[in-house]
């Protein structure tokens, strides 16, 4: 326990904005082949450094075959809720789950992110005992523990049961056992946040393990039987309170994106693909009163493209979808970047007015047909996927991999590790930075990165940003 | 002034001034007050907040202090009931200095339960065994010897003595933590929250046991 809060708490989006910029920003590396253990970098992000986008830092794992996805901090701004009552831990340690393997990491970032070292291993039967939960996914630091959804439910394909959220200890990591009391229609889990103070969380849907972990299944796709729908929870009570189907066709809403001041009542989801025409869609969704609404508030069509650029499984349909499979939201809460990695795009929506994205700017780059370069030269294989903002929100981070198997069906022809970064303009815009361009060491890709300090996708609130 | 009537004015002098201590402490509550005003943008919801966190916290001490009223009235065992209350107090720093970490019910009440939340807080951190043993030296019905009527009155008396210390103890404890409340809200911002927060947590158990250990060496040097 620390005297005073880490000064990377901060009480309100605003006061996240205006703290200092990250000088490294952690990358999550995985060996798509298994051959070799997957691994953490550290990446040096501060401008004007010798060693400015170059890996200074990898943490190996001991194990192989973990396949990392998402990671996050044990405890962030959240920490500073006045209904806990105890700031007294600091941000300095990274869940890292094993989508595959179940088996969790936690590394420690202190004294100095470039000696960032192996704390604690969690192995996949203390999780699978705890909670009769598997394939742990997203983590958020909760103001009374680590939250970590899973995809998959108890057995060996993970079909046994329901997918759902467990809790772990941010201090000890033990494994405390599962969140939900009342999970309601709830059966397929991907991506959740909240807001604290309005007191509910968010949860969507991608699908169970047999429908990704050999790769995307075409036909449950085309029969609509991945997850479509949003799950809404009164989060003290653990309880599922409202599910609203966005209707079958609109196939895997991932990531939820809820506005960082707790003010506002509304946020974002994406969906992959509407399997009636291959577009992209953005949702937004909103509380009034006690009910929760959501509508479809942009698309993003597909891309027809000639049969000998597409890979077998998109050969058939002479177009390439969007496949929107990350969206992020900057702290003010006024950009929304959305990846399409299909198309080979990073956009940027104005979303000052929630239920009206406006596209403010968009960069290309990779992309299943139009394989744009980076403009520094570098080939960029695959597409933008996750991205992350920096808090200032004027810098845009992404990386190319989607997840193995995935990757291999959309992109056959392989895919380098790559990690960009573009620059946002004062009032929207986007353009590639020339001199950042991350290359990874050979046969690895890479996927989630959480910034020095906090991001936009990790940090949650409890005071809103009014004047300070 | 007496030797009793001075005696009796320290007492007073520090239930207040933990009430003081209880309300600038921000695991008492007071940030909830800035968050409420905050997020209705409105005074008004500050000062609403600031009423349940005082009842609930006015509950505590109560249920803390009611019970001992009555057993107080037991006269012959009035020295051991205070020695044991004492001991009670420094059991309980010792407990929060050793172990810290809070039962993880706390983090299940809703952010629109604050009354419930501000009693059971205060209850989880002793808040009242805090005002326990001050409580206990004011009731001290010396030449009280009468039979079974007097009694009654000794029961009423420190009943009413209860309730009397609690209220003060709460207004005290309102008071500090609104004003901090106010002064956040309205002047210094919520970068204050984070930046006035100092781990009290110790402080806190010390403060228990400091209170029982006084309490112990007075009533055993009578």
């Amino acid at each position: 326990m620390t005297m005073r809060p880490d000064p990377t708490f901060h009480a309100s989006p605003k006061l996240a904005m205006e703290a200092p910029p990250e000088n490294f920003a952690y990358t999550l590396l995985l060996s798509p082949d298994f051959s070799k253990p997957d691994a953490l970098a550290v990446i040096d992000v501060k401008p004007g450094s010798k060693t400015y986008s170059q890996i200074v830092h990898t943490v190996t794992m001991p194990n192989k075959g973990d396949e990392f996805h998402h990671f996050g901090w044990n405890a962030c701004s959240s920490a500073l809720s006045p209904l806990t009552g105890h700031a007294f831990v600091e941000r300095r340690y990274l869940i890292i789950p094993g989508l595959r393997s179940s088996r969790i990491y936690i590394v420690d970032t202190k004294p100095d992110p470039t000696k960032a070292k192996l704390h604690k291993i969690i192995e996949p039967e203390e999780v699978f005992e705890k909670t009769g939960y598997s394939r742990p996914h997203t983590i958020h630091c909760g103001p009374d523990g680590i939250y970590v959804s899973t995809l998959g439910g108890a057995g060996k394909d993970g079909t046994n049961g329901p997918p759902g959220v467990f809790i772990m200890d941010c201090e000890t990591f033990d494994v405390l056992g599962r969140w939900e009391i009342d999970r309601g229609p709830q059966t397929l889990h991907y991506d959740f946040w909240w807001n604290l103070p309005r007191d509910y969380m968010v949860s969507s849907e991608w699908a169970l393990p047999p429908q990704f972990e050999n790769g995307i299944v075409p036909e449950d796709l085309l029969s609509n039987k991945y997850g479509h729908r949003l799950h809404f929870w009164d989060l003290r009570a653990r309880r599922n309170v409202q599910t609203i189907d966005l209707g079958a066709n609109h196939q895997m809403a991932l990531e939820v994106r809820p506005a960082h001041d707790p003010v506002k009542e509304y946020g974002f989801v994406g969906v992959v693909v509407d399997t009636t025409n291959l577009e992209g869609s953005i949702w937004t969704w909103w509380r009034e009163g006690s009910q929760f609404h959501i509508e479809k508030t942009a698309t993003i069509p597909a891309e027809p493209a000639p049969k000998e650029k597409l890979p077998p499984l998109l050969q058939g349909f002479g177009a390439v979808p969007p496949l929107v499979t990350d969206i992020d939201l900057s702290m003010n809460d006024r950009f929304l970047y959305v990846s399409c990695w299909g198309t080979g795009e990073m956009r940027q929506y104005d979303v000052s007015d929630p239920r009206k994205p406006k596209l403010a700017g968009s960069v290309h780059i990779g992309g299943i047909a139009r394989r744009t370069p980076h403009p520094k030269g570098e080939a960029f294989a695959g597409g933008p996927q996750m991205v992350e903002i920096s808090r200032d929100g004027k810098r845009v981070y992404w990386t190319n991999s989607l997840y193995s198997s995935w990757d291999d069906q959309f992109y056959p022809e392989g895919m380098p590790g790559a990690k960009v970064m573009a620059n946002v303009g004062p009032n929207g815009g986007l353009e590639l930075a020339r001199d950042y361009f991350v290359s990874f060491p050979d046969g690895y890709r890479a996927h989630q990165i959480r910034l020095e300090g906090g991001d936009c996708s990790t940090d949650s609130f409890c005071y809103p940003s009014v004047w300070n | 002034m007496s030797e009793a009537g001075s005696a009796a004015l320290w007492l007073w002098l520090g239930i207040v001034a933990s009430g003081l201590y209880h309300g600038i402490n921000p695991g008492m509550g007071w940030p909830l007050a800035v968050a409420a005003g905050l997020m209705e943008k409105s005074p008004r919801a500050l000062i609403r907040a600031l009423v349940p966190l005082a009842a609930g916290h006015l509950l505590a001490m109560l249920a803390v202090l009611l019970p001992f009223a009555l057993l107080i009235a037991l006269i012959e065992w009035q020295r051991q009931i205070q020695a044991g209350a004492s001991l009670l107090v420094i059991a309980f720093g010792l407990a929060r200095l050793l172990r810290p970490r809070h039962p993880r019910a706390l983090a299940r009440i809703p952010p629109t339960q604050l009354g419930l939340w501000s009693f059971a807080v205060a209850i989880a951190h002793g808040a009242g065994l805090m005002i326990l043993p001050f409580y206990l030296g004011l009731c001290q019905p010396s030449g009280l010897h009468g039979g079974h009527e007097a009694a009654a009155g000794v029961v009423n008396q420190n009943l009413a003595m209860a309730l009397l210390v609690a209220l003060v103890h709460t207004a005290a404890m309102i008071a500090a933590g609104g004003c901090l409340a106010w002064l956040a809200y309205r002047y210094l911002g919520v970068r204050f929250v984070a930046r006035s927060w100092f781990n009290l947590e110790t402080v806190w158990a010390v403060s228990l046991i400091l209170v029982g250990a006084v309490a112990l060496a007075i009533n055993l040097a009578d």
